[in-house]
């Protein structure tokens, strides 16, 4: 059986990755070199200085910047309970007085004699760092993080939403091409894997607690309602919502493919860590499912499409034969001239289907067998 | 003097090197590309340089580098005598921009960072709609290269501004590059500048400049825009993975992409003492360039493209006003999947009609978003009182009226590769009029193969021999566009045309394609009701230059009226593609 896979798109059962695991800002890494780690592992923090609250007290004073000064109650580097007075004036032989509060519980940072306005600092808020993946620490970033180092299998999707999470991995259909059709309660905390998932599917998984779905195709429109909203530009990864959603193929009712399906049934009830954080830019971020595992095997080697060669496996990735397998019959060296009327280097394909198509090299992707 | 030049452009995505030579005439001699390897895995800008100029050298027969060091000057016929290079690589210069009022010194601030080739992150203002919280937490999201502050008039108050510098301090944002403290472009209210330094100093770079608006009723752009650049070279550019040794390597320095495309176009127009429109739509971001009375103004709409944002357009623009440029039935489901494979596989081509109408019809709204944002941007100063003459009794104006008016455009010229590669020219020019629809008489062009940045360097060291080779190999001429203003009955005669010989009539609702490769002169008479320019029902004698697609008469009213009921729309589209010879889908051809 052939599988199909996108060029430059991985799908390993064995590779050893190193994970860059970096704090955004400096911190404090609390692991060691050697340490095994799971994926919910801590392996740095660090405190992340507050939002900043500015506070108008010469407008809310009456009072010009300049002399703020004199009304104040608080310095620069005093800390301030929420809702404490910081400054506060009197006027009409003490008849009236107005108060100054800080909204929130932190540190003045500074305080402007030309605007009259405070600045306050919310207290640092700590960030834990997750390991993510399971693995052996093999390097530390002094202030900054640690590598890990985990081996296993590693497959890249096409496109994906949702950040970083983990579970247990579960095929749940028989098929590449089947949709998903059913989610049990006890795939909770699951990454579920199907032929393809239509809304309501998508909704159950949710309910259920699904931290993952790995599927072949999904319309563009289940997308859109699961999302609520049309993601514009192809960056993703940030979405607030339930699960990590990771397409492995395209648009449509597209079949996971052969290769992806083996893998994914072989490590059935294995953990994995999944990405769904898509960037299509020069510097390709892809989404990832990784499946670590102690079984040593060579690592799968990734064909590119300069190596489009007479009796290669190929799918077409573009209309009008989008989806379809086939084999090139013949890559003729000049360029020939598109129904669109444009000039581009093609390949002769016969199709599975027993037709014979011209098709642009650019609409076409190779196939291991 | 030099005999041969090599210019190179490292885009987001690909890498382009172009020879030029003078072999009694200067010409283009070929083109080498390559992707661009300024990200990960690869780090360093040279690696896609150089395999761009191994493409160019093997296409060429010309040796131009030897290992990794450029043979500079020329001798034998190897090597080059300049070698410059343009850049957007790295996702382009990435700024955010801060004023005191929208409309005023936020929107001058905005066209500078523009004018000086930036993609504007945010803008900022006091009274943007936003709470400072929010201000101060959208700040902090956001990774600028470079920041631009602004706010008041010399000797005004300066506590608006000010409060600005406060928030900044209080937001402190992170570079996008590199671990050095972002520089801020300070260029407000002169009696500030001690206390944004002292605000700013411990935390930003600060760099001072003249005021962007010392008045009201000036704009004084300029030397914001020279230090916007002056720091895109010195800060952006060497935190950039590879470019010290791109800046060494080359002969002048490196120049932004927009801000070298800006200079031809402003080139352009000088030469022609007329109103320019340059676009040019990439993958990611579409530039629209213009030269109105002498004004240039440059904006990028930074999420509308053909690949990797081709679904924004789509979002911004919906799916029935893709639709509507469509002549053939198509689904919504199919419109949104196929637009969709397109992003996540954005090296794929149309292969077929259908799809590559449907790309076209995106391009159509890309650019008309495009042209709407550029607009927006591109108007006089808000704020400013004017004299006003009796004529002006009657119209009420406070500024802020666009400088782009599309019955005053001479030339268009489009640029990127769903215009400058379209199959067939009339499809760009048809994509052009649908899109931006200019009215009165205008002249259309594309750019052969995108080689605008590389001539928009040479124009700054050799603005001679950059104009010769833009006119030879650059500009690929594509026909004037006739577009008379109003509406009438459809069918009823609205323009007559008579050169040599007559030329006939053409009825509204039509667009009609005449045969013109060169020169002629034209007698055009409108009907009455109609306007090319001179005033309803005027008729205009004029020389017009002809094209790879003809002289162009386009009936069909302006705005263009599109038919409202499904089947008409269907019908009036395929008569239009029919008009300028293209093919239809399912169609023999």
């Amino acid at each position: 059986m052939s599988q199909a896979y996108t060029p430059g798109l991985t799908i390993t059962p064995f590779a050893k990755l190193r994970k860059v695991r970096k704090l955004p800002i400096k911190g404090e890494v609390l692991v060691g070199i050697g340490e095994w780690v799971k994926p919910e592992s801590v392996v740095a923090r660090a405190l992340l200085p507050g939002p900043a609250h500015i506070v108008k007290a010469g407008e809310i004073l009456g009072v010009a910047g300049e002399d703020l000064e004199r009304h104040l109650l608080k310095r620069v580097g005093d800390k301030v309970e929420e809702n404490e007075v910081i400054a506060s004036s009197t006027s009409f032989f003490g008849l009236s007085k107005k108060f100054v509060r800080s909204p929130i519980k932190g540190t003045i940072e500074n305080i402007s004699p030309i605007t009259g306005n405070i600045t306050i600092r919310e207290e640092p808020k700590p960030l834990l760092l997750p390991a993510y993946v399971e693995g052996e620490v093999v390097e530390i970033l002094p202030s900054e993080g640690v590598v890990i180092e985990t081996k296993g299998a590693f497959l890249q999707g096409i496109f994906g939403v949702g950040g970083e999470r983990w579970g247990k991995l579960r095929v749940v259909v028989s098929s590449p091409a089947e949709p998903i059709r059913e989610i049990k309660e006890e795939l909770k905390g699951c990454v579920i894997v199907g032929g393809t998932i239509d809304g309501e599917m998508l909704r159950r998984a949710s309910e259920v607690g699904v931290k993952g779905v790995v599927v072949g195709g999904i319309y563009d429109e289940v997308l859109r309602d699961f999302l609520g909203y049309d993601i514009g530009v192809a960056i993703t990864g940030q979405e607030d919502i339930p699960l990590t959603l990771i397409i492995m193929e395209g648009f449509g009712e597209l079949p996971i493919s052969q290769r992806a399906f083996n893998l994914f049934k072989r490590f059935d009830g294995f953990l994995a860590s999944i990405n769904g954080a898509t960037q299509i830019r020069a510097g390709v971020m892809r989404p990832e499912i990784i499946i670590p595992h102690k079984e040593e095997m060579p690592a799968f080697e990734v064909k590119l499409m300069n190596q489009l060669l007479e009796g290669t496996r190929v799918r077409v990735i573009r209309e009008p034969y989008f989806g379809l397998l086939g084999k090139v019959l013949a890559l003729p060296p000049e360029p020939r001239i598109l129904e669109t009327g444009a000039k581009a280097r093609v390949a002769e394909v016969l199709l599975d289907n027993g037709e014979r198509v011209v098709v642009p090299r650019a609409n076409l992707e190779i196939i291991i067998d | 003097m030099a005999k041969a030049i090599l210019a190179v452009d490292c885009g987001s995505t690909t890498t382009k090197a172009i020879l030029f030579t003078d072999e009694g005439g200067w010409h283009l001699v070929s083109r080498g590309e390559a992707p661009t390897t300024v990200e990960a895995p690869f780090d360093n800008v040279m690696l896609g340089l150089y395999n761009a100029v191994r493409e160019l050298e093997e296409l060429t027969g010309r040796e131009m580098l030897k290992g990794d060091s450029f043979l500079i000057p020329s001798t034998n016929g190897k090597g080059v005598d300049l070698f410059l290079a343009t850049s957007s690589a790295g996702g382009g210069l990435q700024m955010l921009v801060m004023g005191v009022v929208k409309t005023m010194t936020a929107e001058s601030a905005h066209r500078a960072a523009l004018g000086a080739g930036a993609i504007v992150v945010d803008c900022i203002a006091l009274d943007d709609g936003r709470e400072d919280f929010q201000r101060i937490q959208r700040i902090r999201e956001i990774r600028p290269d470079i920041i631009l502050l602004a706010g008041g008039t010399d000797g005004g108050t300066i506590t608006h501004v000010v409060s600005l510098a406060e928030m900044l301090s209080a937001a402190e944002p992170r570079a996008r590059l590199g671990n050095l403290p972002i520089p801020v472009i300070y260029a407000g209210n002169k009696d500030a500048r001690e206390e944004v330094k002292r605000i700013l100093g411990d935390k930003f770079s600060v760099i001072i400049t003249e005021n962007i608006r010392p008045r009201l009723e000036i704009e004084n752009l300029a030397p914001a825009r020279e230090a916007i650049h002056e720091l895109f070279l010195q800060h952006v550019m060497r935190q950039a993975p590879g470019y010290n040794f791109l800046m060494e390597a080359t002969t002048h320095p490196i120049m932004s992409t927009p801000n070298a495309v800006g200079l031809m176009v402003q080139l352009l127009a000088k030469r022609l003492g007329g109103n320019v429109l340059a676009v040019d739509i990439g993958g990611a971001t579409t530039d629209v360039f213009s030269v109105f009375s002498q004004t240039y103004n440059r904006t990028v709409s930074a999420n509308l493209g053909m690949s990797y944002s081709i679904c924004n357009v789509m979002v911004e623009a919906t799916i029935p006003l893709i639709q509507r440029w469509l002549p053939f039935d198509v689904s919504p489901k199919e419109i949104r999947n196929s637009l969709r494979n397109k992003m996540i596989r954005p090296t794929t081509i149309p292969q077929t009609l259908k799809d590559l109408y449907i790309e076209q019809a995106v391009a159509r709204e890309a650019l008309r978003l495009a042209l709407e944002h550029h607009k927006s941007l591109a108007r006089s100063l808000v704020g400013v009182q004017r004299e006003r003459t009796v004529g002006d009794l009657f119209v009420q104006t406070t500024g802020g009226e666009t400088l782009i008016n599309m019955s005053r455009v001479d030339m268009i010229i489009g640029s990127g590769g769903v215009l400058s590669h379209a199959p067939k020219r009339a499809q760009a020019a048809l994509m052009m009029i649908d899109a931006f629809q200019p009215a009165g008489i205008t002249y259309l062009a594309v750019d052969s193969i995108f080689m605008m940045p590389h001539l928009g360097v040479l124009s700054s060291v050799l603005p001679d021999v950059a104009e010769e080779i833009f006119w030879r190999d650059c500009v690929v001429p594509l026909g004037s566009l006739i577009a008379p203003m109003g509406t009438i009955r459809e069918g009823e005669v609205a323009v007559s045309l008579e050169g040599k010989e007559s030329l006939g009539e053409v009825r509204f609702g039509e667009v009609k394609v005449f045969p013109l490769k060169d020169e002629g002169e034209f007698l055009i008479k409108p009907h009455r009701a109609l306007d090319l320019g001179e005033g309803k029902g005027r008729e205009v004698v004029r020389k017009l230059k002809g094209g790879l697609v003809g002289l162009i008469v386009d009936c069909r009213g302006r705005p263009l009226q599109i038919p409202s009921q499904e089947e008409k729309r269907k019908e009036w589209l395929r008569r239009t593609y029919q008009a300028f010879s293209l093919p239809l889908p399912g169609e023999a051809r």
